[in-house]
Protein backbone atom coordinates (compact mmCIF):
# COMPACT_ATOMS: atom_id res chain seq x y z
CA UNK A 1 0.00 0.00 0.00
CA UNK A 2 1.01 3.76 -0.78
CA UNK A 3 1.24 6.25 2.37
CA UNK A 4 -0.44 9.31 1.96
CA UNK A 5 0.88 11.85 0.15
CA UNK A 6 2.40 15.03 1.25
CA UNK A 7 2.10 18.50 1.48
CA UNK A 8 4.75 20.65 2.09
CA UNK A 9 2.66 24.18 3.98
CA UNK A 10 5.10 27.16 3.67
CA UNK A 11 2.98 29.72 6.37
CA UNK A 12 3.98 31.87 8.89
CA UNK A 13 0.59 32.69 10.42
CA UNK A 14 -0.47 30.38 12.75
CA UNK A 15 -4.45 31.58 11.71
CA UNK A 16 -3.81 30.14 8.39
CA UNK A 17 -2.10 26.78 9.15
CA UNK A 18 -5.04 25.84 11.37
CA UNK A 19 -7.37 26.71 8.88
CA UNK A 20 -5.62 24.88 6.00
CA UNK A 21 -5.19 21.59 8.23
CA UNK A 22 -8.86 21.88 9.01
CA UNK A 23 -9.61 22.11 5.78
CA UNK A 24 -7.34 19.79 4.76
CA UNK A 25 -8.25 17.39 7.52
CA UNK A 26 -11.59 16.36 6.09
CA UNK A 27 -10.79 15.95 2.61
CA UNK A 28 -10.70 12.63 0.03
CA UNK A 29 -6.90 12.41 -0.15
CA UNK A 30 -6.15 13.46 3.62
CA UNK A 31 -2.77 14.22 2.35
CA UNK A 32 0.13 14.42 5.36
CA UNK A 33 0.73 18.18 5.96
CA UNK A 34 4.10 19.15 7.03
CA UNK A 35 4.23 22.93 8.22
CA UNK A 36 7.43 25.27 7.50
CA UNK A 37 6.78 28.11 9.16
CA UNK A 38 9.30 30.05 7.64
CA UNK A 39 11.43 30.08 4.34
CA UNK A 40 14.73 28.65 6.04
CA UNK A 41 12.51 26.20 7.64
CA UNK A 42 10.88 24.92 4.03
CA UNK A 43 14.46 24.62 2.65
CA UNK A 44 16.19 22.66 5.28
CA UNK A 45 12.58 20.26 5.16
CA UNK A 46 12.82 20.07 0.83
CA UNK A 47 16.97 19.62 1.42
CA UNK A 48 16.86 17.54 4.00
CA UNK A 49 19.09 20.01 6.08
CA UNK A 50 19.25 21.27 9.66
CA UNK A 51 17.53 19.44 11.76
CA UNK A 52 15.50 17.70 8.87
CA UNK A 53 18.79 16.32 8.16
CA UNK A 54 17.92 12.55 8.63
CA UNK A 55 14.78 13.31 6.53
CA UNK A 56 15.07 10.50 3.55
CA UNK A 57 15.89 13.42 0.42
CA UNK A 58 13.93 11.45 -2.63
CA UNK A 59 10.81 11.59 -0.41
CA UNK A 60 9.84 14.88 -1.54
CA UNK A 61 6.57 16.47 -0.59
CA UNK A 62 4.00 16.02 -3.97
CA UNK A 63 3.17 19.74 -3.20
CA UNK A 64 4.27 22.83 -1.89
CA UNK A 65 1.78 25.26 -0.83
CA UNK A 66 4.09 28.70 -0.44
CA UNK A 67 3.12 31.75 1.13
CA UNK A 68 5.24 34.89 0.19
CA UNK A 69 5.24 37.23 3.32
CA UNK A 70 7.65 35.36 5.32
CA UNK A 71 10.18 35.91 7.78
CA UNK A 72 13.56 35.91 6.71
CA UNK A 73 13.95 34.45 3.18
CA UNK A 74 10.33 35.27 1.37
CA UNK A 75 9.05 33.00 -0.54
CA UNK A 76 10.07 33.91 -4.07
CA UNK A 77 13.64 33.36 -2.83
CA UNK A 78 12.53 29.34 -1.22
CA UNK A 79 11.13 29.30 -5.25
CA UNK A 80 14.40 30.53 -6.81
CA UNK A 81 16.54 28.10 -4.76
CA UNK A 82 14.68 25.20 -5.17
CA UNK A 83 14.19 25.43 -8.40
CA UNK A 84 17.63 25.52 -8.86
CA UNK A 85 18.83 22.04 -7.30
CA UNK A 86 18.75 18.55 -9.17
CA UNK A 87 16.52 17.12 -6.08
CA UNK A 88 13.89 19.64 -6.25
CA UNK A 89 13.25 21.26 -9.38
CA UNK A 90 10.13 20.09 -10.29
CA UNK A 91 8.04 19.59 -7.52
CA UNK A 92 4.99 21.45 -8.01
CA UNK A 93 5.04 24.51 -5.94
CA UNK A 94 1.52 26.29 -5.66
CA UNK A 95 1.82 30.15 -4.46
CA UNK A 96 -0.63 30.97 -1.94
CA UNK A 97 -0.74 34.14 -0.94
CA UNK A 98 -2.78 37.38 -0.12
CA UNK A 99 -0.49 39.60 -2.87
CA UNK A 100 -2.23 40.54 -6.18
CA UNK A 101 0.85 42.43 -6.43
CA UNK A 102 2.18 42.36 -10.27
CA UNK A 103 5.40 42.02 -9.59
CA UNK A 104 4.92 39.12 -6.93
CA UNK A 105 2.94 37.45 -9.82
CA UNK A 106 5.76 38.23 -12.55
CA UNK A 107 8.24 36.92 -10.00
CA UNK A 108 6.76 33.69 -9.01
CA UNK A 109 5.72 32.53 -12.90
CA UNK A 110 9.48 34.07 -13.99
CA UNK A 111 11.09 31.42 -11.46
CA UNK A 112 8.92 28.37 -12.30
CA UNK A 113 6.00 28.49 -9.74
CA UNK A 114 2.83 26.27 -11.51
CA UNK A 115 0.31 28.22 -10.03
CA UNK A 116 -0.54 31.25 -8.08
CA UNK A 117 -3.74 31.75 -6.02
CA UNK A 118 -4.75 33.91 -3.78
CA UNK A 119 -5.83 33.36 -0.60
CA UNK A 120 -10.03 33.08 0.00
CA UNK A 121 -11.48 35.18 2.60
CA UNK A 122 -13.28 32.59 5.14
CA UNK A 123 -13.60 29.20 5.70
CA UNK A 124 -16.18 28.24 2.99
CA UNK A 125 -13.89 29.68 0.63
CA UNK A 126 -10.86 28.15 1.98
CA UNK A 127 -12.07 24.90 2.20
CA UNK A 128 -13.41 24.70 -1.25
CA UNK A 129 -9.94 26.19 -2.69
CA UNK A 130 -8.12 23.39 -0.77
CA UNK A 131 -10.49 20.61 -2.32
CA UNK A 132 -10.04 22.47 -5.69
CA UNK A 133 -5.73 22.04 -4.87
CA UNK A 134 -5.97 18.63 -3.66
CA UNK A 135 -8.05 17.20 -6.38
CA UNK A 136 -5.75 19.02 -9.17
CA UNK A 137 -2.24 18.36 -7.68
CA UNK A 138 -3.03 15.50 -6.13
CA UNK A 139 -5.16 13.41 -8.53
CA UNK A 140 -5.21 14.74 -11.76
CA UNK A 141 -1.72 16.03 -11.89
CA UNK A 142 1.08 13.23 -13.07
CA UNK A 143 3.52 14.24 -10.79
CA UNK A 144 7.51 14.64 -11.71
CA UNK A 145 8.99 11.02 -11.74
CA UNK A 146 11.81 10.74 -8.89
CA UNK B 1 -13.44 42.65 -22.60
CA UNK B 2 -13.68 39.42 -24.07
CA UNK B 3 -14.24 35.78 -22.06
CA UNK B 4 -10.99 33.89 -20.89
CA UNK B 5 -10.09 31.68 -23.58
CA UNK B 6 -8.14 28.46 -23.10
CA UNK B 7 -6.07 27.15 -26.26
CA UNK B 8 -6.56 23.19 -26.93
CA UNK B 9 -3.94 22.34 -29.41
CA UNK B 10 -4.91 19.04 -30.43
CA UNK B 11 -5.21 17.49 -33.63
CA UNK B 12 -8.82 17.51 -34.61
CA UNK B 13 -8.39 14.91 -37.97
CA UNK B 14 -7.25 12.09 -34.97
CA UNK B 15 -9.57 13.25 -32.51
CA UNK B 16 -12.73 15.34 -33.70
CA UNK B 17 -14.78 13.82 -31.18
CA UNK B 18 -12.65 14.49 -28.43
CA UNK B 19 -12.61 18.01 -29.65
CA UNK B 20 -16.39 18.66 -30.02
CA UNK B 21 -16.52 17.19 -26.20
CA UNK B 22 -14.26 19.62 -25.14
CA UNK B 23 -15.99 22.53 -26.86
CA UNK B 24 -19.26 21.48 -24.93
CA UNK B 25 -17.55 21.03 -20.96
CA UNK B 26 -16.49 24.64 -21.02
CA UNK B 27 -19.30 26.46 -18.53
CA UNK B 28 -20.49 29.94 -19.49
CA UNK B 29 -16.62 31.42 -18.27
CA UNK B 30 -14.80 30.58 -21.05
CA UNK B 31 -14.45 29.41 -24.77
CA UNK B 32 -12.35 27.35 -26.37
CA UNK B 33 -9.74 27.80 -29.14
CA UNK B 34 -8.52 24.90 -31.02
CA UNK B 35 -5.44 24.81 -33.30
CA UNK B 36 -4.77 21.84 -34.91
CA UNK B 37 -0.85 21.65 -35.12
CA UNK B 38 2.24 23.53 -33.71
CA UNK B 39 2.70 26.29 -36.03
CA UNK B 40 -1.59 27.01 -35.76
CA UNK B 41 -0.69 27.20 -31.97
CA UNK B 42 2.08 29.18 -32.06
CA UNK B 43 0.54 31.94 -34.56
CA UNK B 44 -2.04 32.03 -32.73
CA UNK B 45 -0.48 33.05 -29.34
CA UNK B 46 1.81 35.68 -31.10
CA UNK B 47 -1.09 36.97 -32.53
CA UNK B 48 -2.92 37.20 -28.87
CA UNK B 49 0.12 38.78 -27.74
CA UNK B 50 -1.97 41.25 -25.95
CA UNK B 51 -4.81 39.39 -24.66
CA UNK B 52 -3.17 35.68 -23.97
CA UNK B 53 -5.85 32.38 -23.21
CA UNK B 54 -5.81 31.79 -19.27
CA UNK B 55 -4.23 28.53 -20.52
CA UNK B 56 -2.87 26.05 -22.94
CA UNK B 57 -3.52 22.73 -23.32
CA UNK B 58 -0.92 20.85 -25.11
CA UNK B 59 -1.20 17.12 -27.00
CA UNK B 60 2.38 16.05 -27.16
CA UNK B 61 2.14 14.23 -30.44
CA UNK B 62 1.31 16.85 -33.22
CA UNK B 63 1.51 16.30 -37.08
CA UNK B 64 4.72 18.92 -37.47
CA UNK B 65 6.68 20.42 -34.99
CA UNK B 66 5.87 18.28 -31.41
CA UNK B 67 4.29 19.73 -28.64
CA UNK B 68 7.75 19.72 -26.39
CA UNK B 69 9.25 22.10 -29.23
CA UNK B 70 6.05 24.10 -28.87
CA UNK B 71 6.70 24.50 -24.89
CA UNK B 72 10.56 25.56 -25.53
CA UNK B 73 9.17 28.23 -28.28
CA UNK B 74 6.49 29.12 -25.94
CA UNK B 75 9.03 29.59 -22.87
CA UNK B 76 11.87 31.52 -25.37
CA UNK B 77 9.83 33.93 -26.14
CA UNK B 78 9.29 37.02 -23.70
CA UNK B 79 5.20 37.44 -25.20
CA UNK B 80 4.47 33.59 -24.28
CA UNK B 81 7.09 32.46 -21.57
CA UNK B 82 4.80 32.68 -18.37
CA UNK B 83 1.17 31.62 -20.25
CA UNK B 84 0.47 28.40 -17.97
CA UNK B 85 0.67 25.07 -19.49
CA UNK B 86 -0.81 21.86 -19.35
CA UNK B 87 0.55 19.14 -21.29
CA UNK B 88 -2.59 16.79 -22.48
CA UNK B 89 -1.27 13.16 -23.55
CA UNK B 90 -1.67 9.54 -23.93
CA UNK B 91 1.78 9.16 -23.21
CA UNK B 92 3.04 8.67 -19.40
CA UNK B 93 6.59 7.78 -20.65
CA UNK B 94 8.92 9.10 -17.73
CA UNK B 95 10.83 11.00 -20.13
CA UNK B 96 7.94 12.61 -21.70
CA UNK B 97 7.16 13.77 -18.49
CA UNK B 98 10.47 14.96 -16.95
CA UNK B 99 11.20 16.93 -20.86
CA UNK B 100 7.59 18.39 -20.20
CA UNK B 101 8.40 19.59 -16.46
CA UNK B 102 11.96 20.57 -17.28
CA UNK B 103 10.72 22.95 -20.62
CA UNK B 104 8.22 24.52 -18.11
CA UNK B 105 5.08 22.84 -18.50
CA UNK B 106 3.04 23.56 -15.45
CA UNK B 107 1.25 20.91 -15.27
CA UNK B 108 1.03 17.70 -16.95
CA UNK B 109 -2.15 15.03 -17.17
CA UNK B 110 -3.27 11.93 -18.73
CA UNK B 111 -5.84 12.31 -22.09
CA UNK B 112 -8.27 9.45 -20.54
CA UNK B 113 -10.21 7.14 -23.41
CA UNK B 114 -13.64 7.71 -22.36
CA UNK B 115 -15.53 10.47 -23.27
CA UNK B 116 -17.08 11.06 -20.45
CA UNK B 117 -13.69 11.23 -18.07
CA UNK B 118 -12.89 13.69 -21.24
CA UNK B 119 -15.59 15.76 -20.68
CA UNK B 120 -15.21 15.50 -16.84
CA UNK B 121 -11.13 16.22 -17.01
CA UNK B 122 -11.99 19.54 -19.50
CA UNK B 123 -14.33 20.98 -16.80
CA UNK B 124 -11.52 20.41 -14.22
CA UNK B 125 -8.84 22.43 -16.02
CA UNK B 126 -11.55 25.05 -16.66
CA UNK B 127 -12.30 25.39 -13.06
CA UNK B 128 -8.85 25.38 -12.14
CA UNK B 129 -7.10 27.63 -14.24
CA UNK B 130 -9.29 30.18 -15.57
CA UNK B 131 -11.43 30.47 -12.03
CA UNK B 132 -8.95 29.34 -9.67
CA UNK B 133 -5.51 30.29 -10.98
CA UNK B 134 -4.30 33.45 -11.23
CA UNK B 135 -2.88 34.70 -14.52
CA UNK B 136 0.35 36.18 -15.00
CA UNK B 137 -0.40 40.04 -16.21
CA UNK B 138 0.03 40.54 -20.22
Amino acid sequence: MSKAPQVLLVEDNQDDVELAMHAFSGSTVAPEIIVAHDGEEALDYLFANGRHAQRETRDLPSLVLLDLQLPGIGGLEVLRRLRERAETRRVPVVILTTSDDQADIIGGYDRGVNSYIRKPVGFDSFREMVRQLEHYWLITNVAPPL
Amino acid sequence: MTNPRILLVEDSRDDAELVRLADQSLHLHSELVVAEDGEAALDYLFRAEADPPAVVILDLRLPGMGGLEVLRTMRSRPQTRRIPVVILTGSERDEDVLAGYDLGANSFVRKPHEFEAFRALITHLEHYWVMTNLRPPV
